[in-house]
């Protein structure tokens, strides 16, 4: 069962018709029980940084998060949600979940801010790209992007003025910066590689 | 590079897609839910669904279209129609629509934008114009293209987005289902003065129309209902020309 954690933010209902259409076991839940059982957890994410890390920290979720992140559970963490798997963000000077050091910036480019629409994706090897062709277009709706500390992590960059990592893998935890529930084609399968990585990772304990 | 974004419109009455010359005499386009499925397999970049006699008694069906349309959608989705309230929009949002289009409410009461915005973020809220050119002037129009409103488009739309407005769908009335093309001077005018997307509908004709609006009319997006539900263009063919023209497209399948 994949979990789609709800901390009060954020598009659930699209990444949940995503999952069904793939006949992928999915729940949007906010019950830490339903987290810990959860074979991968995705957070999804439209929204303020502050206003997610509020939510997360005042429910609790943020706690369990890292908790499952530390027991190697498979995590995609979608716009915000991968947004706030870093340091800390720019929006309202927020402090995030830190599990990936780095920080996330607002542009400043004369391009339109927010960036809305889609753009491509420079890919590395990785389990979450496998299938998905170089440079394939992805849905963005954002002002804000992640730049980790360790360049090692970036699986994907994309280029809006300037270029910027959209999508990390870091041991089992994956970030989008794009919305793969809405990215048609290449999005799905997306999410589909991400189902595989869980279930590989599930040992049926 | 941003991609230039191709939008099938999906205009429904009592349930059904319709689509009109002018806005007026309507022929029936089919069932929703099965065209929304059948542009999102054939690589349109994103789907608009206008209600366009929404009024309260519906509103409850619609939602529910809505809903069943967004379970098959899986590209940004704008819905628009009888939207007057945060509470209109929210529950839009809910029932899977990922951006919501406002007008005449907009314009009877523009703070609707800046509290929409606040809530749900620019991104949600999408100013649509009906404009229609009345002697040297681009006058908007309210209820469904029924009632002038003695408004200059420009400075609404430079207005709107001061409020919080995140994209403007502009559509002249004059070009509307004529297949003429689009409104260039019109689309270009907007598209200088503001600071967001701007989505030119109204008029396509052919492949070549795409290609103008994007270049001479400055357009981030263009719409078309008609041309696309009766089959004389496939999303697909025209996706073909503009790349073959040097435009950004995203391609759907190789």
């Amino acid at each position: 069962m994949i979990i789609i954690i709800d901390y009060g933010l954020g598009n659930l209902g699209s990444v949940k018709n995503a999952l069904d259409k793939l006949g992928i076991e999915s729940m949007v839940s906010s019950s830490i029980s339903d987290i810990e059982k959860a074979d991968g957890l995705i957070i999804p994410g439209v929204g303020s940084a502050s206003e997610g890390m509020i939510n997360l920290q005042e429910s609790g979720l943020g706690k369990v998060i890292r908790e499952q992140i530390e027991m190697e559970k498979p995590f995609l963490g979608i716009c915000l949600g991968m947004q706030l798997f870093f340091s800390s963000s720019e929006e309202g000077n927020t402090k995030c979940l830190n599990v990936i050091a780095g920080k996330v910036k607002k542009f400043r480019t004369e391009l339109k801010v927010p960036q809305i629409g889609w753009n491509q994706v420079k890919k590395k090897s990785s389990r979450l790209f496998r299938g998905i062709k170089n440079n394939s277009y992805f849905y963005f709706v954002h002002s804000y992007f992640c730049q980790p500390k360790e360049s090692g992590s970036e699986i994907g960059i994309t280029d809006y003025g300037i270029t910027f990592c959209s999508a990390i893998e870091n041991e089992n935890v994956f970030g989008v910066q794009f919305h793969p529930e809405k990215s048609g084609e290449n999005g799905l399968k997306l999410l589909s590689n991400f189902k595989d990585i869980v279930y590989a990772n599930n040992t049926g304990n | 590079m941003l991609a230039k974004r191709i939008i099938s419109c999906l205009d429904v009455r009592d349930g059904r897609v319709v689509k009109g010359v002018n806005f007026v005499n309507l022929r029936d386009g089919g069932d929703p839910v099965e065209m929304g499925k059948f542009y999102n397999d054939q690589g349109a970049d994103e789907l608009v669904f206008l209600d366009i006699t929404a009024s309260s008694d519906n509103r409850k069906i619609i939602m529910n279209v809505v809903e069943k349309v967004a379970k098959q959608v899986f590209i940004p989705f704008t819905v628009g129609g009888g939207i007057r309230t945060v509470d209109d929009m929210r529950s839009t949002l809910l029932a899977g629509a990922d951006k919501v289009a406002i007008n005449t409410a907009a314009l009877t009461n523009p703070n609707l934008i800046s509290e929409c915005a606040n809530i749900f973020g620019n991104q949600c809220v999408v100013l649509a114009i009906d404009v229609k050119q009345n002697k040297n002037k681009w006058e908007v129009f309210v209820n469904g293209g029924r009632t002038p409103t003695g408004k200059n488009a420009l400075t609404w739309a430079k207005l709107a987005i001061k409020l919080g407005a995140g994209e403007i769908l502009l559509t002249s009335m004059d070009q509307d289902g004529t297949k003429l093309g689009y409104d260039l001077v019109l689309t270009k005018q907007i598209s200088e003065v503001v600071s967001v997307p701007v989505i030119a509908s109204g008029g396509a004709g052919n492949k070549q129309d795409f290609y103008n609006v994007f270049t001479q009319g400055k357009a981030d997006a263009a719409l078309a209902a008609s041309l696309f539900h009766f089959g004389e263009l496939k999303i697909k063919d025209l996706k073909k020309y503009l790349l073959d023209m040097k435009l950004p497209i995203r391609i759907y399948k190789s």
